[in-house]
């Protein structure tokens, strides 16, 4: 069967939740071989054989710390060149995506990016995408050269395959040119305890109907009462009442949980693009005429102070 | 000498109309009124300031669309920036990202650069990859992504906002770069600068003047195909009450029947 190149993203050994959804996918159309680099490579390659990487290409060097995206494309190139995979995949992040764009551009193949799910076609792989802020479904494969192809996070299961996960060494050199962008510091996000964002099953999400940074404690209670992640929208964020980190839509983040609930959210298009996905959707909102309700499975017309505290009580209650 | 900078603009469809798809699978650009990228103003805003920042400085900004996309220079000039180069050619119809970097990059070659400056992503196509796909081509450094951004002594620096990590970066010009919305708002053009914008030079190129063959870009010559785009549907009308003291309770209620609780 051929091989798939599948780009593992991970901090110091700890393989993130979206490159184990990749392998599902990878699956789906060969014998996933994970390109794992810098810094805890090799520790990744348990979790990744685990979920069905046949082979674990490594390489750690200081470059891929010490410079940005350039010499992880050295990387990527030179596994494509020794595996010549039916197809490459990355996630969806800032950084996989270019990563994935410079590499197309190298080896001359197409590139497509945000899939929500893949699946083998005659002609390769037929990536699905969702456009114009989630109102079109498209289909679409790439026609020149070894498709390159970045998947959002939650487009598919993490499913345990075990296989093989051997772990080679993957011979790399970083060119000159690739050092052209130095990382002169990096300063690590502080872990808040909730989930993470676009992993969460549950995310609950205020906006400028949370009327201060002094009051997102509301949101935070009921997030912690159903184990969800916070989000926010972009004018609670510009208002400085929430780190830009949390942002749903499309400039900030794109979620796809089981459960979104929207607190104070008006459902402007920019923040429905990130958001509309979700499999059910529930709006508190005391304007009864807000373009959220017309995307919801549940809304409360009512003002979030009463109702926000009284549900996460409710839930407390139910929950003992 | 003067520092050369270039913004890439993209003219797309307004994100608030109706958007689809033409039958030929590719952006219908007729049907809803276009604009430029409101991500990519945070381009030209950025450009601006270094520009202000610097001794000599010039800005143009360049786009490759239809004929409409000179709103979108056009607005970009009235803002500030110095002059335009438009490149339009009937044969770009259906060009994907690979072959828009390409012809991007001809144009940026032959306008001649210190510092390319582009918006974060696309508000239509929203794939984020050009910017990267620009300092391949170009073989240049690639400064993206950032939130923050200075140029000083031959030297572009800006902080990037990561999913898991803030990091400070640096690299020596020429170079690319790519600033997000966190990077500060876009200014409206004056009245002043509108009516200065008329009298702006627009270089009109077509693919010829870049050496750019027919077949390399366009929908025959891109390197993605889409085989099929639906409607999604539309969500099924949900359940709305309003609070008059058990709207927490109902909705508990809800939750729980959908085993969230
Ligand atoms: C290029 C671009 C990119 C963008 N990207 C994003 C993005 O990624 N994410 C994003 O979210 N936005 C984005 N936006 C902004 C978007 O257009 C909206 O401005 C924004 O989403 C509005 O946020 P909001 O719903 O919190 O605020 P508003 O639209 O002001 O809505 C606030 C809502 O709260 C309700 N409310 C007020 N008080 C209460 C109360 N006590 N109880 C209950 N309800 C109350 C009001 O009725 C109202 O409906 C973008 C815009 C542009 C141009
Ligand atoms: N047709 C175009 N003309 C000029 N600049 C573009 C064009 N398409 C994309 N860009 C630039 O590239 C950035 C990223 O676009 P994208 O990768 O398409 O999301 C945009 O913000 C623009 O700065």
């Amino acid at each position: 069967m051929a091989e798939v190149l599948v780009y593992v993203d991970h901090v110091d050994g700890a393989v993130r939740k979206p490159t184990l959804e990749l392998l599902t996918l990878a699956r789906r159309i060969g014998d996933p071989v994970a390109v794992s680099l810098g810094n805890g490579a090799a520790d990744t390659a348990a979790a990744l054989a685990e979920h069905g990487a046949v082979k674990v290409l490594t390489a750690d060097a200081a470059e891929f710390a010490d410079y940005l995206v350039a010499p992880k494309v050295d990387a990527l190139q030179a596994a494509v060149e020794a595996v010549s995979p039916a197809a490459v995949l990355l996630p969806s992040s800032a950084e996989g995506k270019e990563i994935g764009a410079r590499l197309a551009i190298r080896i001359g193949s197409g590139i497509i990016t945000d899939a929500v799910d893949l699946e083998a076609g005659d002609e390769g792989p037929v990536a699905t995408q969702s456009v114009f802020a989630a109102s079109y479904t498209t289909k679409s494969r790439v026609s020149k050269g070894t498709p390159v192809i970045t998947v959002k996070p939650n487009s598919a299961p993490v499913e345990a395959a075990p296989a093989a996960g051997a772990v080679e060494g993957l011979a790399v050199t970083v060119a000159d040119s690739s050092k052209g962008t130095k990382v002169v510091s990096r300063t690590p996000r502080e872990s808040t305890g909730r989930p993470d964002l676009t992993e969460a099953a549950i995310v609950v999400s205020g906006g400028r109907g949370v009327n201060g940074a002094e009051n997102f404690p509301v949101i935070e209670a009921l997030a912690d009462s159903l184990g969800a992640a916070v989000g926010a929208s972009r004018a609670a964020v510009d208002a400085g009442w929430y780190p830009h980190t949390n942002q749903v839509g499309q400039t900030g983040k794109t979620v796809s949980p089981q459960l979104y609930i929207a607190a104070g959210i008006s459902g402007a298009i920019q923040h429905r693009a990130g958001m509309q996905t979700s499999k059910t959707i529930v709006a508190i909102n005391k304007d009864e005429e807000a373009p959220i309700f017309e995307l919801v499975d549940y809304g409360v017309v009512g003002d979030l102070f009463n109702v926000v505290p009284a549900l996460t009580d409710e839930i407390k209650a139910r929950k003992g | 000498m003067s520092l050369r900078i270039v913004v890439c603009v993209k003219y797309v469809p307004d994100a608030t109309g109706d958007r689809h798809f033409a039958e030929d699978l590719t952006v219908d650009r007729d049907d809803v009124d276009g604009l430029l990228s409101e991500l990519d103003e945070y381009a030209v805003e950025q450009a601006l300031q270094i520009k202000e920042a610097a001794d000599d400085a010039e800005i143009t900004v360049l786009t490759v669309g239809p004929e409409d996309a000179n709103d979108a220079i056009r607005k970009a000039l009235s803002m500030g920036a110095d002059k335009g180069v438009h490149v339009e050619d009937e044969d770009l119809h259906g060009t994907d990202a690979v072959g828009t970097s390409l012809v991007l990059a001809k144009a940026i070659e032959k306008t001649g650069y210190d510092l390319v400056v582009c918006g974060m992503a696309s508000t239509d196509g929203t794939m984020g990859v050009l910017p990267a796909m620009l300092a391949e081509r170009l073989g240049v450094p690639q400064v993206t992504q950032l939130s923050e951004v200075s140029v000083e002594d031959g030297t572009v620096k800006g902080r990037r906002d990561g999913d898991t990590a803030t990091e400070q970066l640096e690299a020596a010009l020429p170079a690319v770069v790519s600033v997000t919305d966190q990077s500060g708002e876009a200014r409206y053009p004056s009245f002043k600068g509108i009516m200065a914008a008329k009298k702006k030079p627009v270089e009109e190129l077509e693919l010829d003047d870049l050496d750019i063959d027919a077949d390399e870009v366009g929908l025959e010559g891109a390197w993605t195909k889409v085989e099929d785009a639906t409607e999604r549907p539309a969500r099924t009308a949900g359940t709305i009450v309003k609070d008059e003291g058990e709207g927490a309770k109902q909705l508990a209620e809800f939750l729980a029947g959908q085993k969230f609780i």
